[in-house]
């Protein structure tokens, strides 16, 4: 028998084999034997190893399969070709045991392309895997399936990622990010139609998206930058959440993006040279103008630089770096110093890591000394250092020299000439000599001390020692002919020949200067010519050339010596010099006319060499990128454009709806539409004239802040307008009057269409807004009039300021009135999904809805085998905002609360809230908290004290009420430092409950315990469409906080939850019966029981497909 | 992204290999090899390789390498990092991560590694969200699963992948509730012949294991929270809260992990617990030298320096050493040259010191340099910058944890030049 290993790669070399092995394995149970014949006993050891293998794969029992496939999975990781188990593997590609299934997903995404045709049987398992209503199973499915490289199967991947791109999991969506590119690569001519998938999730609001899908649009698209622009207020404001790759990838990006975006802040020379030659021909006076103008930042680039600035404190080095480049490339001078402190931070990380921060500090630091000069002493260098590690903090403090510096660092080099490692010694050498040239002040100390250092034992320190003092003595040949004279001496001990190349050329150059030593050294030279290097030999020539033409009478036999042994040594460069110079020196009847300028050629005086930092021109580089730590373009490095001369316009980044940030919280529709409907009493005019400064205003760097998620929430009140009928009664016979104030405002003709499609239906319009820039800013005033715009209109009114003043205070008291009238809608406005929150599962469009999202929905919950009531996150988290606090009310505060429907962190029996709290005064407000004693009996989860609340700052905390399962108000009193205001929160009673999941089975067997007076039912009347089943569980699950239970049975919606307080199971059903539906609600609570009934009721009447 | 990993050895053989994206041919690593070769020392391997198709960025740990494979474009911080999360996560799984662990836990390395990259991009990195799609490995799990049957990947996506804390699992419990925190602090300091100062900063950490069930809302608040000059987070800490207060408000991950590291500049003076006094000469000439150290307590705040190793790396013609150690035993390896003394507990009242010869071999020359001398000790319930805790408080539930804060100052890169 044959060594394995010596088998194994025979073996693998053929691949035909593999038919041999499959009908050996059918003769297996003769085992190795005769009938195989010579050929097959030649792999018989591999053979039977895989043999069994293949065995234990096509034996009935898991853990025999599973046990071979870990095998399998071994010798991959080796590296060993196990690429003819390819049938026996792909077998179990749709196994029941999660890690058996995985372990096979490693091997077909290993082997499938090897084995293109094998691998198409596992394909419709995938497709199969992708309807599965786990989320994991969906996104599992959908890697290997886009890992498997079969170009065959690009159409079903094609199909795949459209149809998980639209996912509700953000989860599937990522994986999708990630299959883009990976089709790309498979196939480029996807590219258009992948551009499309691309520019779908750019729009994703999931923070788990963004990251991976930049990176697909940086591997597709780089150039499309015009995708970019609608989503870039979005990415800039959801950065800080984004995990930390994806934050790497989206700075990077960003970084490029503002480069072509904005103009340059780096003050107005770089640009002025451009701006000269254009206004040339134009008048003195507008050049001047043009040079006055001052330089107003770009909000959108002051919020890029703004909200990257935290993540400096990223415990990621990579983020850290980011951030850093970003700063280097895009802030203003002055502020990139910021960067200074994180960056030397990372020194203390790993070796790899100071390698490449230490490089992108080099190259810092030759632009801008000041920046890390404070910081000097971290770049001293310890013995424990690895050499590259040492060497750039060599390269850093000699760009950090300065006169003020030069002798701390000086005594620092003399501690590194003397390290045992020598070339790190050789290193500080040639710092030492940069040090020198670039501070006159030190240079003679410094060749005085690499003087010294030429009697140093170390060859390698006498060399670059003399090679840095050539480089120096050159810069300043006066008066150092003493040092000439040394090296001469010196020059039998040295043997390095760059060194001894060196000295010659020294002597040679100056030979006038030390007219007695020079021909000394060169019968030296002529003795020992043949043995030495070329690069010597090469400068012996040279040196016997110039004292030929300075001192024949001594030098020319020796000259004609040198040359004789010059024309017939082995090296052709070496014999065509010598041959150069003969004729160039040595005068004959051939070469007359040159040779008259033999001395002007050979003793020309020679420009000093520059001594620079290696690191000067790397700066070309875009900092922290591979192209600049290799200092040569990288395989897919992008460019960093020169800044614009004039900026693009900066309206492409218009979001539909902008609002500030420290508003966005405020229920802005709600309000605005009451507002509206006040003012009517009001010219319309007035009311358009502000949208148009909305407009303007919403380019304030404190806006867009929330654009993102206002859209959202719009979407959302699409379908929510409609199914609270008093609302969208509301909202129409308003726009009817609307309609007819913007007929009759004539100044505003280009904004009717939208302003009127707007007002028709308030969320609608958001989406076909998008993708008009200019028209989607007045809709940001539309909800912001009223409520929040008051303060900042005014700072960007500027025609129409005389009638916005005028417009505000009549608006003003008017908007006083509605706390009250918020209180009563609040049972209405359960489904109001009109206002921000930030949701981790993105709503369902009713235009995407397919029946397929329905086991997708279901998927979200968790579903369990196990009997165990299992609590499961929220299916639904409705975006609504109710009104705690009127800012009028509360003297400038205002509050909103939300329900977050996640288990309540302080406390099991508490329902979660997340409270807004905004200060809408001219003053900041101070310790806003909640006063200790609580009116009514509920326990109460106070949010610690908020210190200070700016002027137009808001913030979010967190709180928890226990409601004790009643839909009773819980009151309490809301302080500040002066003032204390009374405010209640009155719970839904959808908000009582938290979702669970269960199996449909246990379903049964609870409800059959819960019967009769546990048991409510209704029956409601709707038309079919209403009660499809995507249209019921959406309605359901957004009235209630309930868990879907997944259902085989068509015709049947099951939901789950239990109370917060007590715990009580609630089981509610929906079963349509065309026209009618049948809701039951089984639960202890009979209370909670008639109350959810009731609210189901309205909910599944009134909804709209 | 990244293309591939191999793992490589210490001496040199690629023991594992894992592809993201097509096969990459092992013969890659050859250009690795070359430059592993070229240097003297194994850090002095250059982290960044460029070959004609693709590039190296490889990171050296615990004696193995991991070279990642990259074909474009990308920042390499981003692959250093991802490969040191790697490495961090091996450690966490296996308690070691030594080329024996990774072969003996190839499948668990294998199912890890698909789950930490998708097509060379980060997937999921956060231990929390690792351990519930994979199990760690323990013993008692082994023979469980054996017999059940049942298998060390999960089923579900792990709930912190989607939620806002992805760094916490949910329904965490435990009988004993208890929040340690760890105060570590770095002295990193450069001390010249005369035993002045040249550099000296501290490098802090407070590392925490919590093991509190539910939600917990923590808030830690420091004394004199301005030494701290420039600080990292863990992402659980609110920043903004930071930015305006000053205090760490976090939801903590399960078990251990680091909240926070931070900087104490070189501006402030900072006091150094130890000195050395040293004569080591070589005389021209003579093939012996003199060597002696002695090492006594500086400003320790009246605690004890414990845990004292010196480490010394002669100069190359030193053939031996012949020493006599006061207290603690030392070695020294004629090979390495290295000479190290465990000295343990300083005694005040009885000063450390070695004192010998150390002998030059025949004919060599007179050592240019003095050996640096690289410290080591731990100076237990002292945070030498001065910073104290002040308070930690639990919101969000109701039992009373079990809290506990620990001080620890240690050499860093404490070096003494001779």
């Amino acid at each position: 028998m044959l060594g394995m290993s010596a088998n194994s790669v025979s073996y693998n070399e053929q691949g035909s084999v593999e038919s041999g092995v499959d009908a050996a394995q059918e003769n297996s149970n003769i085992s190795g034997g005769g009938s195989g014949g010579a050929a097959f006993s030649l792999f018989s050891a591999d053979c039977k190893k895989n043999e069994d293998l293949k065995e234990m794969l096509e034996n009935n029992k898991e853990s025999l399969k599973l046990e071979a496939m870990k095998r399998i999975v071994g010798l991959i990781a080796k590296g060993k070709n196990a690429s003819e188990l390819f049938p026996a593997v792909v077998k179990n590609v749709a196994s029941k045991n999660i890690e058996l299934k995985k372990l096979v997903y490693v091997y077909l995404v290993r082997y499938a392309e090897e084995q293109q045709d094998l691998a198409l049987l596992s394909i419709s398992t995938f497709q199969r895997a992708l309807k599965d209503p786990n989320q994991l199973i969906r996104a599992s499915a959908l890697r290997v399936l886009s890992s498997i490289r079969v170009p065959i199967i690009v159409p079903i991947m094609m199909l795949a990622i459209k149809e998980s791109s639209t996912d509700l999991s953000p989860y599937v969506r990522k994986t999708a990010a990630h299959a883009i590119q990976k089709l790309y690569s498979l196939d480029p001519d996807q590219k258009e139609h992948l551009i499309e998938v691309i520019e779908k999730l750019l729009k994703d609001k999931s923070t788990l998206v963004a990251g991976s899908v930049v990176m697909a649009f940086e591997e597709v698209c780089p150039d499309r930058i015009d995708l970019i622009h609608k989503n870039y207020r979005k990415l800039c404001n959801m950065l800080v959440d984004v995990e930390e790759w994806g934050q790497v990838v989206i700075i990077h990006m960003l970084t490029r993006y503002a480069r072509t975006q904005f103009v340059s802040p780096w003050g107005e020379d770089a640009v002025f040279d451009e701006n000269n030659e254009k206004t040339f021909y134009d008048s003195e006076e507008e050049r001047r103008a043009d040079e006055s103008k001052p330089y107003v930042m770009d909000p959108d680039h002051r919020l890029l630089l703004r909200n990257t600035k935290p993540l400096l404190q990223s415990r990621n080095t990579a983020v850290v770096m980011a951030v850093s480049q970003l700063y280097w490339h895009l802030a203003p001078k002055h502020e990139i110093s910021i960067v200074t402190k994180s960056l030397v931070r990372l020194l203390r990380s790993h070796r790899e890591v100071q390698y490449v921060v230490l490089q992108n500090i080099a190259t810092m630091s030759i632009q801008r000394k000041g920046m890390f000069e404070p910081f000097m002493k971290s770049f001293y260098v310890r013995s424990t250092d690895a050499t590259h590690i040492k060497t750039l903090k060599l390269e850093i403090l000699t760009n950090l020299a300065n006169e003020a510096n030069i002798s701390t660092i000086l005594r620092e080099f003399q501690t590194y000439v003397k390290s045992q490692d020598k070339a790190f010694a050789a290193a500080t050498i040639q710092a030492i000599g940069r040090c020198a040239t670039d501070i006159s002040e030190v240079t003679d100390t410094c060749l005085n001390g690499l003087v010294l250092l030429l009697s140093n034992r170390d060859e390698t320190v006498v060399a670059e020692s003399v090679v840095v003092i050539k480089k120096l003595l050159q810069t300043q040949p006066s008066q150092h002919s003493d040092i000439i004279k040394h090296m001469a001496k010196l020059f039998d001990n040295i043997t390095v020949p760059m060194a001894r190349a060196s000295i010659l050329w020294l002597m040679g150059e100056y030979c006038e200067h030390v007219p007695k030593i020079a021909p000394d050294v060169l019968r030296k030279m002529a003795k020992s010519f043949t043995s030495e290097e070329d690069i010597v030999k090469l400068q012996i020539v040279n040196l016997a050339a110039k004292l030929y033409l300075t001192n024949s009478k001594q030098t020319k036999l020796l000259t004609q010596y040198i040359l004789n042994l010059g024309k017939y040594d082995q090296n052709y460069d070496i014999r065509d010099r010598t041959r150069f110079i003969r004729q160039l020196i040595v005068p004959n009847e051939k070469s007359g006319a040159l040779s008259k300028y033999a001395r002007r050629i050979l003793m020309a005086p020679k420009p000093a060499p520059v001594l620079q930092s290696a690191f000067k021109d790397r700066d070309r580089y875009q900092l922290g990128t591979l192209s600049h730590s290799l200092n040569s373009y990288a395989t897919g490095y992008l460019e960093l454009s020169n800044w614009p001369p004039v900026a693009p316009d900066q309206s492409v980044r218009n979001v539909e709806v902008v609002e500030p940030v420290t508003e966005a919280l405020a229920s802005a529709l709600g309000k605005s539409k009451r507002a509206k409907s006040d003012e009517k009493f009001y010219s319309g005019s007035e009311e358009e004239e502000e949208e148009e400064e909305g407009s303007s205003s919403e380019d304030s760097s404190s806006s867009s802040g929330e654009s993102e998620s206002e859209s959202k929430s719009e979407e959302n009140s699409d379908d929510s307008n409609k199914s609270s009928s008093s609302q969208s009664e509301k909202s129409s016979s308003e726009s009817d009057t609307d309609k007819k104030k913007t007929q009759k405002n004539k100044k505003l003709h280009q904004q009717k269409p939208a302003s009127k499609d707007r007002k028709l239906k308030n969320g609608k319009a958001a989406n076909a807004e998008s993708r008009s820039g200019s028209e989607s800013d007045s809709e940001s005033s539309s909800s912001e009039s009223s409520s929040e715009s008051g303060s900042q209109s005014e700072l960007d009114s500027n025609s129409d300021s005389g009638t916005d003043q005028k417009r505000k205070t009549k608006s003003k008291p008017v908007q006083s009135k509605p706390v009250t009238n918020q209180a009563e809608k609040k049972e209405v406005s359960l489904l109001d999904l009109d206002d921000f929150s930030p949701v981790p599962v993105s709503t369902p469009k009713s235009s995407i809805l397919s029946p397929s999202l329905l086991s997708d929905l279901q998927g979200l919950s968790i579903s369990s085998s196990a009997s165990a009531l299992q609590a499961s996150s929220p299916v639904f988290v409705p975006e609504t905002s109710h009104e705690l606090l009127h800012r009028m009310t509360g003297k400038g505060l205002s509050a909103q609360y939300r329900f977050t429907r996640q288990p309540c962190i302080y406390g099991n029996s508490m329902v979660s809230l997340q409270l807004t709290l905004s200060n809408n005064s001219e003053q900041a407000l101070e310790n806003i908290h909640i006063s200790e004693k609580s009116s009514s009996g509920q326990n109460i989860h106070r949010f610690s004290a908020i210190e200070r609340l700016e002027p137009q700052a808001s913030a979010t905390v967190s709180m928890g009420v226990d409601f004790n399962d009643s839909t009773q108000a819980a009151h309490f009193q809301l302080c500040t430092k002066e003032d204390e205001f009374s405010v209640s929160i009155q719970p839904a009673v959808g908000e009582l409950l938290l979702p669970i999941t269960m199996s449909e089975a246990d379903f049964t067997k609870e409800q059959g315990k819960l019967v009769g007076m546990n048991e409510s039912s209704a029956t409601i009347t709707t038309t079919p469409e209403n009660i499809s089943s995507q249209s019921v569980n959406r309605n359901v699950v957004s009235a209630a906080n309930l868990g879907v239970i997944p259902s085989n049975q068509e015709n049947i919606h099951r939901f789950a939850g239990k109370t917060v307080s007590s715990g009580s199971l609630v089981l509610v059903s929906v079963a349509p019966k065309d026209p009618d539906a049948l809701i039951t609600v089984n639960t202890e609570k009979s209370v909670i029981a008639s109350m959810l009934l009731r609210q189901f009721k309205t909910a599944l009447t009134n909804i709209t497909p | 992204m990244i293309h591939s990993l191999f793992l490589v050895n210490a001496s040199g053989d690629i023991f594992l290999e894992k592809h993201w994206k097509s096969v990459v041919s092992r013969s890659v690593c050859d250009y690795f090899f070359e430059a592993l070769e070229r240097a003297t020392e194994p850090e002095n391997v250059p982290p960044v390789i460029p070959t004609p198709h693709h590039y190296l960025i490889n990171v050296l740990r615990h004696r193995i390498y991991f070279v990642a494979v990259i074909q474009s474009e990308v920042p390499p911080l981003f692959v250093i990092e991802f490969l040191h999360r790697v490495v961090d996560t091996f450690q966490d799984y296996f308690g070691v991560c030594t080329e024996a662990a990774i072969k003996d836990n190839v499948v668990v390395v294998y199912e890890l590694l698909e789950e930490m990259l998708d097509n060379g991009f980060p997937l999921a990195t956060e231990s929390n969200i690792l351990k519930e799609l994979i199990k760690p490995p323990t013993i008692l799990r082994t023979v469980v699963n054996t017999i059940t049957g049942s298998t060390n990947v999960g089923e579900q996506l792990p709930t912190g992948q989607l939620s806002v804390v992805p760094w916490r699992r949910t329904g965490v419990k435990y009988t004993n509730n208890e929040a340690y925190f760890d105060v570590v602090e770095e002295i990193d300091a450069i001390i010249d012949k005369s035993g002045s100062t040249i550099t000296a900063e501290i490098q802090g950490v407070v590392d925490a294991c919590v093991k509190l069930t539910g939600m917990p809302d923590l808030t830690l608040s420091f004394m004199n929270p301005r030494l701290l000059d420039d600080v990292s987070f863990h992402p659980c800490v609110r920043f903004k809260r930071w930015e305006a207060e000053r205090i760490l408000s976090f939801i903590p991950p399960d078990g251990n992990f680091r909240l926070l590291s931070y900087h104490v500049s070189s501006q402030n003076l900072v006091a150094i617990p130890v000195y050395v006094k040293h004569n080591i000469s070589f005389r021209e000439g003579s093939s012996q030298g003199r060597f002696e150290l002695t090492l006594g307590p500086k400003q320790t705040m009246g605690k004890a320096v414990e845990s004292v190793l010196v480490s010394s790396q002669l100069p190359r013609g030193v053939l031996n050493a012949n020493l006599n150690a006061s207290q603690g035993t030392y070695t020294f390896d004629p090979v390495t040259k290295l000479l190290s003394w465990d000295v343990g507990k300083i005694n005040p009242q009885k000063l450390p010191s070695l004192k010998g010869s150390v002998s030059l071999q025949a004919g060599a020359f007179k050592p240019d340099e003095n050996p640096t001398i690289n410290i080591q000790f731990k100076i237990q319930q002292l945070a030498i910058s001065g910073l104290k805790v002040n308070r930690l408080d639990m919101y969000g539930e109701k039992y009373k944890p079990f809290k506990g804060i620990k001080y620890m100052t240690k050499a860093g890169k404490f070096q003494v030049r001779t």
